[in-house]
């Protein structure tokens, strides 16, 4: 046996050290995947407690128009554990925000790939990117000092509540649904476009009955994308809600969001109390909502993708 | 309306549109930096916050968020790098639990921020009795930061052309060895750009941080760097009220009498701060590309 | 070794149908020096069989042109020699290479394309200088002196055509050089191994005219030192450069002899058909 036939029946250095690399790069995969499912374990398990250690039915929980956990009801005798007003305040922000954001952002989306390409590229682009990168104090503020008392100066009262809170979780959000509409309606390939123009279409019937209408999945996406965005925002919500747990009168009286509640409450009690545990079981319904959003995208895919 | 007609309103509309969303882009920046600029001084960005008087400043809060992006930084990057690494490098396609792993990731992303905080504060702050303190903070900024940081390191590596790779194999490099010294020098301007924006969502985040870093900025002894001194800026364990923690703290419950006045100056601050971010990811990427590709 | 060729004795005047299937040279292993050879060799890409039956010797310091039209198992066929398809698909038979089966288990996959080197279709130098790229590879395994691999750089662009048009540039990067510098990089890289064989993967596709032609006398320069198994969809380069040619279809090889055999009296009536351009 010669030198290379020895040599290339051993392990080399080059095996040896793919070997460690896979071992240490799985290892980071593994800790994320652990991270995940730790989280998802010690909320929910906390979140249980509320059912299992306080006997709290679910649907009180659900259901009930009462949250004042620190108070008993008169009238049932147990805390005001209901979370209804809060389910409420979020689902009406999200589904408000997403409702006003989704036409400016497939407008701008639309103006940025198919009406004016290269200011698109020039000026929203980087418009889009800054929307996305300011901060969500900076929204509240933005929002404590310049909606609220324009709402205020409209509507009367004080300005807060979920009106408020739409308005800045629709400017929060519009970034979000806008570049992944973006993607999708690149995506679009470009003989659709051709083949529209080519048969006498103007250029808002090829948008709108080509193009639109090809890249309706992606577009449902981004706006799910953007709900859960808007759903699982805390501090700027916080800040124009009002935080009064009331079932919500009107749009412009104050309100709460599960966020809200949360951020407001949780260092204010005491772990393992009831009152605490409550906000855990907020804190579950967050997540769950999270996980809900992610299977909708899944669905919305696949649905896209057999067509 | 004949189409020419419905065509040219709609392209109207769509102008319309795209002008007023850079136009609330531009009024909310003006809006902030017009406000706030004028309280900047160099007292007011270096000074200690007062709770119950006038003239307080934003040193430790700045010096905070720095050291708590930094330290959540080097925590997440090399995890991300080596997750991405997997994900791009080793991972079969069409393997069942390379599809879990990626799920999980995404659902990661997609966590409300206000939820990480929540589970730092349960484990580090409870549980391993950490306390507010800077590394629960870092932590909690890692799990927020880690599925961003890895799916942008995924996609610069992706970017790289299986040539590259191919040409590593083929002269008996291993695979470990090729993206070390081949793929990863040659994605270096994309993820530069990727982390950097990741630093600015990361120094921008307070949700994450209220109940981990937590919202009390205990004065720093700047001379002492000993990082096992509470007083130390260094120490990992004392609290640490971030900038964005300070503009939400004191808009909810401040009661000091300049309140508006130092909630626009720190709201500069941090505008300014994010915008320098944004600005110089992409300017430091193509910087490293030219260097990288230079005859 | 089982007998393939039906008809050894040579065909002067093709006559279609008393032509073979199939014709596969046996190298009389006495008389020529084989440096590889593949026994039973498939591929399969899931429950697709991309090639079958390639039993090929290939004789050492001479050219092999392996050709064929896409598709037909051609470059399979290569980067199964070095195992570049490992991950991808599925490679069952024998590649000997040293009286070693480098197709098994026990075998160490880096090492062994050390010794077994490639050069693919696009020049594919890595984003660092131009000695950088030659040296590199060497320095991750072993201590090299400055002087050693400044004479390896030398010596091996020289080997490799491109000496003269960078040797004041040898920091510049590599990503700056010419297609057809690039190419020369590459092979200049791969020589510096110092391999036993060397896999080119339609090499010069990617080139201009000119370029090729030197590509082509580069090759017929280095066949000297070493052995040389390429690919190419240039018939003429074919003809030109190689001392044997295998002639694939649909995943199988039907004509393997000397070129100028192949090229003046095929055997097999699919040869025929390709060379003489009328095909399909």
């Amino acid at each position: 046996m010669d030198l290379i036939t020895e040599k290339i029946k051993k392990t080399s250095l080059s095996t040896k050290q793919d070997r460690f690399g896979k071992a240490i790069s799985i290892l980071a995969l593994l800790f994320i995947a652990a991270i995940v499912v730790m989280i998802f374990a010690f909320v929910i398990t906390r979140g249980f407690a509320t059912f299992t250690s306080n006997k709290i039915n679910v649907f009180d929980f659900l259901f009930g128009t009462n949250w004042n956990p620190s108070v008993v009801d008169k009238k049932t005798g147990l805390p005001g554990v209901g979370a209804a007003p809060l389910i409420i305040g979020s689902l009406a922000v999200t589904f408000l925000a997403a409702l006003i954001a989704t036409p400016f952002a497939i407008g701008t989306a639309v103006f940025m790939t198919e009406v004016a390409k290269k200011r698109g590229a020039k000026i929203m682009q980087p418009v889009i990117e800054l929307l996305v990168g300011i901060p969500s104090v900076v929204y509240g503020v933005i929002g404590l000092t310049v909606v609220v008392p324009f709402v205020r100066s409209i509507f009367g009262g004080t300005g807060l509540g979920i009106l408020s809170g739409t308005i800045v979780l629709c400017v929060m959000i519009l970034p979000t649904i806008t570049s992944m509409t973006v993607d999708t309606l690149k995506a679009v390939p470009r003989h659709y476009r051709e083949s529209a123009l080519a048969i006498g279409a103007t250029r808002w019937q090829m948008i709108y009955k080509v193009i639109l209408r090809a890249a309706t999945p992606g577009i449902l996406t981004a706006i799910v994308f953007g709900m859960a965005r808007a759903f699982g925002e805390a501090l700027a919500v916080q800040m124009v809600i009002g935080n009064a747990a009331n079932m919500p009168e009107s749009l412009v009286s104050p309100s709460a969001t599960l966020t809200s509640v949360l951020t407001m409450g949780i260092g204010n009690t005491v772990m393992g109390s009831l009152q605490n545990n409550v906000l855990w079981s907020l804190a579950m319904i967050l997540l769950l909502m999270s996980l809900v959003f992610n299977i909708l995208i899944r669905w919305i895919g696949s649905k896209g993708e057999l067509k | 309306m004949n189409a020419k007609t419905a065509d040219k309103v709609a392209t109207g509309v769509i102008y319309a549109i795209a002008g007023s969303v850079a136009l609330v882009l531009f009024a909310m920046l003006a809006f902030i930096l017009v406000r706030g600029l004028p309280h900047l001084s160099w007292h007011f960005l270096t000074s200690a916050a007062r709770s119950f008087e006038a003239g307080g400043g934003i040193g430790i809060q700045l010096f905070n968020s720095f050291y708590l992006l930094i330290l959540a930084m080097l925590i997440s990057f090399p995890i991300a790098l080596g997750a991405a690494i997997y994900l791009n490098e080793y991972a079969k396609k069409n393997s069942l639990w390379v599809s879990i792993v990626r799920t999980s990731i995404e659902v990661m992303s997609s966590l409300p921020s206000v939820v990480v905080g929540l589970f730092g504060f349960l484990i580090f702050v409870v549980k391993f009795k950490l306390g507010f303190s800077i590394l629960s903070g870092a932590i909690a900024l890692t799990i927020f930061n880690l599925p961003i940081l890895t799916r942008s390191i995924e996609t610069s590596l992706s970017q790289i052309p299986n040539l590259q790779r191919e040409a590593g194999a083929a002269l008996g490099l291993s695979r470990f060895e090729t993206v070390i010294h081949i793929i990863l020098p040659a994605s270096v301007p994309s993820i530069v750009t990727g982390v950097v924006i990741s630093a600015g969502r990361v120094f921008g985040e307070a949700a994450a941080l209220i109940y981990t870093a937590g919202q009390s900025a205990p004065t720093l002894d700047f001379t002492d760097w000993n990082p096992f001194n509470m007083a130390s800026p260094l120490s990992p364990f004392r609290p640490a009220e971030t900038l964005a923690v300070h503009i939400w703290k004191i808009n909810s419950e401040g009661i000091m009498p300049d309140i508006s006045e130092v909630s626009a100056g720190a709201s500069a601050v941090l505008i300014i701060v994010v915008l320098l971010f944004n600005f110089s990811a992409r300017r430091l990427g193509q910087l490293l590309y030219k260097k990288l590709t230079k005859a | 070794m089982t007998k393939k060729g039906q008809d050894l004795k040579p065909v002067s005047d093709f006559i279609p149908d008393k032509a073979p299937d199939r014709f596969i040279y046996q190298m009389n292993e006495d008389k020529h020096e084989v440096a590889l050879k593949t026994e039973g060799l498939q591929v399969r890409y899931g429950d697709k069989l991309a090639l079958s039956e390639g039993d090929l010797s290939f004789e050492r310091y001479k050219i092999t042109s392996l050709i064929g039209a896409s598709g037909s198992g051609k470059s399979t066929f290569l980067r199964s020699l070095n195992r570049m398809n490992d991950g991808v698909a599925n490679v069952s038979g024998k590649i000997i290479y040293r009286d070693l089966d480098i197709n098994s288990k026990d075998i160490d996959v880096y090492e062994m394309r050390r010794h077994i080197g490639m050069v693919f279709q696009r020049p594919n130098p890595f984003a660092k200088s131009i000695y950088e790229n030659i040296t590199f590879p060497l320095t991750r395994r072993g201590k090299y002196t400055k002087n050693q691999l400044d004479e390896i750089v030398e010596t091996t662009l020289k080997q490799a055509a491109l000496w003269d048009q960078v040797k004041d540039e040898l920091d510049k990067s590599a990503l700056a050089l010419s297609g057809g510098q690039a190419q020369r990089l590459v092979i200049a890289r791969a020589l510096a191994l110092k391999p036993d064989i060397l896999l080119l993967d339609e090499p010069s596709s990617a080139l201009d005219p000119i370029s090729s032609a030197q590509f082509e006398e580069t090759l017929l320069e280095l066949k000297k030192y070493y052995t040389i198994i390429i690919v190419t969809h240039n018939m003429q380069q074919a003809a030109r450069i190689s001392d044997y040619t295998a002639f694939f279809h649909q995943g199988k090889v039907i004509e393997y002899d000397l070129t100028r055999k192949i090229f003046t009296r095929p055997k097999v009536k699919l040869t025929n058909d390709y060379i003489s351009g009328n095909f399909g």
